[in-house]
């Protein structure tokens, strides 16, 4: 349904907005001062310049897999990612360990595990819902390719990116 | 009904409610609404109260010294409680009794049961093919302790360990329910698994001489309610909750077992039975389960062709019915796979044709006294109703046969049978001056015929079939169909109206209200009143006719 929207009353000096051209510039020219006194960069030569060091903590860059400090690949592909993606961005083909490999109690890893960051809207609910602290949101946001195909990152390329996390609860212990 | 059931007045959670004589109490709280966790108690098996999941307060009604029951101020009974909990799956219903199912006790009881349940417990739950539809989870999360409290360390049992070849146990994972040790000596007669050492280190194992290789070894993974038993087919290949459940029908055999169809995105990962008491109780076998690898292993027939050069559908089409026109004496074999509504479409193409001889292969095996019967067809009632064979099936084959051989038939059409199977030989194919053949997968025939149309497999459409017993049942489309495959009743349809018999068929419903028109079996139905668990059409005698052997 319409409906009119009340316009608000405006004073005398609000209707002139000469004293409001008068504010802006004032925020001009201190600016110009600020550069002329070599205060502050007029732009971020970017993507020679970049903001990573000041990126925060909790930043959310790319989705990355990360493998623990005795090289075993931290994902199990439980395909919780998969469900719980909302762009539907991953998809995981899931495979078996070897019973001869040195991390056979665990059974399970990808055979192929695939980020579609064209999809990817960086949300950050597979790293929450993750129940083996396997994928992480890095700083990595400069994501480009020539084509669809570019913009999928398979394994090894989240591999490469992840790198190692020690130091992550260590569940899958022999011993345990 | 001869004799009337007794009813019995039964007190659950304040209200009173009745429940015929011999009910058990667990099933008797599940019809009042009230759920109550097991894990040991199945109602197609016996009952050995072990997993202790079902505890519930339990009173029977205060008696006076001369054994009539002390009535409360509501004219009801009054109840004695019991203190001590009581296991609701091993109880029968009794008059006057009480049953509490949510009383601080008996939540206590759940809570305690659960922790002792999880104490050796893996963390397995992200690579265990059960999670999603574990009941260990489920009531852990619905009665359980959000925490553990045992410090000490877990008890180590073996783990992928393969019992059979379709079966692998997890024994860790194992709440010792013995589900599977009853299914196994009660259902498939073949008592081969059992608990071996005590406590906790009790494990089910196989028998050391033997392995779990019953033809009904995949049903102990269904009724395992958590993950210790599973699939060694379906291990790892995809999690259960991305998979679409369709009802449909297995078409292995003529009992035709209700089943459901996992599948996701395309691509069948699984077949689970589905019940229906009716039919195959809870139950299917496993080689009946796991023969859909055909429908995507890259074998299958994906583009119809005209003198083995792939073509268009309608090019195809109207080269079938020229070649069909100008054949001479024709002849057709119909497959009794075929569902009804397109053998009735076969029995018109063949009044259409002017073909008088016609008949299915009939293909019989040995029963094996618990589901699979001698009849391998799943549909030859269905045939034997819609006159596309006669009281003795096959018969005809002989006739065609010989027709072929001495050249008075010249032409074949083959809707879904190979022709080598039915005594044809590699010469007599080569003989035909016509052979046009609708198929799933590529053999004999499809490679002699001069026109091949394939057709859609079994989770690629909708139809009915008559199992032996003559119950109607229902097949429920799970996929597309791969390629250019298309259903068979389109073909037919289309293969109708090039031989100039105008039809308004442009659904599979159009069909079946056609089929109900011209056959009075299946007057006033539709495919939505068959309904999920089918009905019965034929009367069973009518339906399981003797058949001829092969």
């Amino acid at each position: 349904m319409a409906y009119t929207v009340r316009r608000p009353n405006l004073t005398f000096w609000e209707k002139l907005y000469l004293p409001n051209i008068v504010a802006g510039l004032a925020i001009t020219f201190n600016h110009l001062k600020k550069m002329l006194k070599g205060e502050t960069h007029v732009v971020m030569q970017y993507p020679e310049e970049k903001w990573d060091a000041h990126l925060p903590e909790y930043y959310r860059g790319a989705p990355t897999l990360v493998t623990d400090e005795h090289g075993r690949e931290r994902c199990v592909s439980c395909q919780l990612c998969e469900f719980i993606c909302p762009p539907r961005a991953i998809k995981i083909t899931p495979g078996s360990l070897p019973s001869d490999s040195q991390f056979a109690k665990v059974e399970k890893a990808p055979e192929a595990f695939d980020i579609d960051m064209s999809r990817c809207i960086y949300c950050g609910l597979c790293e929450e819902v993750c129940p083996e602290q396997a994928i992480y949101l890095r700083k990595d946001y400069a994501v480009t390719g020539e084509s669809r195909a570019d913009m999928v990152h398979h394994k090894d390329k989240l591999y490469e990116l992840g790198g190692t996390m020690p130091g992550l609860v260590h569940k899958w212990n022999p011993d345990k | 009904m001869s004799t009337e059931v007794q009813l019995l007045n039964v007190q659950i959670d304040g209200v009173w409610l009745q429940f015929p004589k011999g009910t058990k109490v667990i099933d008797a709280c599940q019809q009042a609404g009230k759920f109550i966790p097991r894990y040991c108690y199945h109602p197609k098996l016996s009952v050995p109260g072990n997993c202790r999941m079902c505890l519930i307060e339990m009173g029977m009604p205060k008696m006076t010294p001369d054994r009539k029951p002390v009535l409360g101020p509501d004219g009801k009974p009054e109840i004695g409680w019991i203190p001590r909990p009581q296991i609701s799956c091993a109880q029968d219903v009794a008059e006057g009794m009480g049953v509490r199912t949510d009383s601080p006790m008996v939540k206590e009881c759940r809570q305690g049961v659960m922790e002792f349940l999880l104490i050796n417990h893996p963390l397995d739950c992200p690579i265990c093919d059960q999670a999603g539809e574990c009941r260990l989870q489920e009531f852990s999360v619905e009665y359980g302790n959000a925490e553990s409290r045992f410090l000490e360390r877990k008890v180590k049992k073996p783990k992928n360990v393969e019992l059979g070849p379709r079966v692998t146990l997890d024994a860790e994972r194992c709440v010792l329910c013995s589900r599977c040790i009853r299914f196994m000596k009660e259902v498939a007669h073949d008592d081969v698994l059992g608990f071996v050492d005590r406590g906790g280190f009790s494990t089910i194992a196989c028998h050391p001489e033997k392995t779990l290789e019953s033809n009904y070894s995949l049903n102990t993974v269904d009724i395992c309610p958590v993950g210790a038993l599973t699939s060694t087919d379906f291990r790892f290949k995809m999690r259960v909750w991305f998979l679409k459940e369709t009802k449909s029908i297995d078409v292995n055999d003529g009992l035709g077992c209700n089943i459901l169809i996992g599948s996701r995105e395309g691509h069948i990962y699984r077949i689970t039975p589905r019940e229906n008491n009716d039919v195959n109780g809870n139950w299917i076998p496993d080689s009946h389960r796991l023969n859909f690898k055909y429908l995507q292993d890259g074998t299958r027939l994906l583009h119809p062709s005209v003198g083995s050069q792939q073509t268009t559908w309608p090019e195809a089409i109207a080269a079938a019915h020229s070649q069909l026109k100008t054949a001479g004496k024709l002849a057709m074999v119909v497959s009794a796979r075929l569902t009804n509504e397109e053998l009735y479409l076969a029995k018109r193409l063949a009044s259409a044709l002017n073909i008088t001889l016609h008949d299915i292969l009939p293909r019989v095996g040995e029963p094996d006294g618990i589901l699979i019967p001698a009849d391998r067809n799943p549909n030859t009632a269905g045939a034997r109703l819609l006159g596309t064979t006669t009281e003795t099936p096959g018969a005809h084959l002989k006739d065609i046969l010989t027709g072929v051989r001495n050249g008075t038939i010249t032409g074949i059409l083959s809707l879904g049978e190979d022709l080598l199977e039915c005594g044809f030989t590699h010469d007599d194919l080569a003989k035909l001056k016509t052979l046009v053949a609708t198929s799933i997968l590529p053999n004999a025939t499809t490679a002699a015929a001069h026109v091949v149309l394939p057709g859609a497999a079994f989770a690629e459409k909708r139809g009915s079939i008559i199992n032996i017993n003559g119950r109607l049942q229902r097949l429920n489309k799970a996929l597309e169909p791969a390629g250019q495959c298309r259903d068979d009743w389109e073909i037919l349809g289309d293969l109708l109206s090039a031989a100039g018999q105008s039809h308004a068929l442009h659904s599979i419903e159009d069909v079946f209200r056609s089929m109900s028109q011209d056959v009075p079996a299946f007057e006033g139905l539709n495919l939505g009143k068959i309904g999920d668990l089918g009905l019965q059409l034929l009367t069973k005698p009518e339906a399981a006719k003797p058949l001829a052997t092969a």
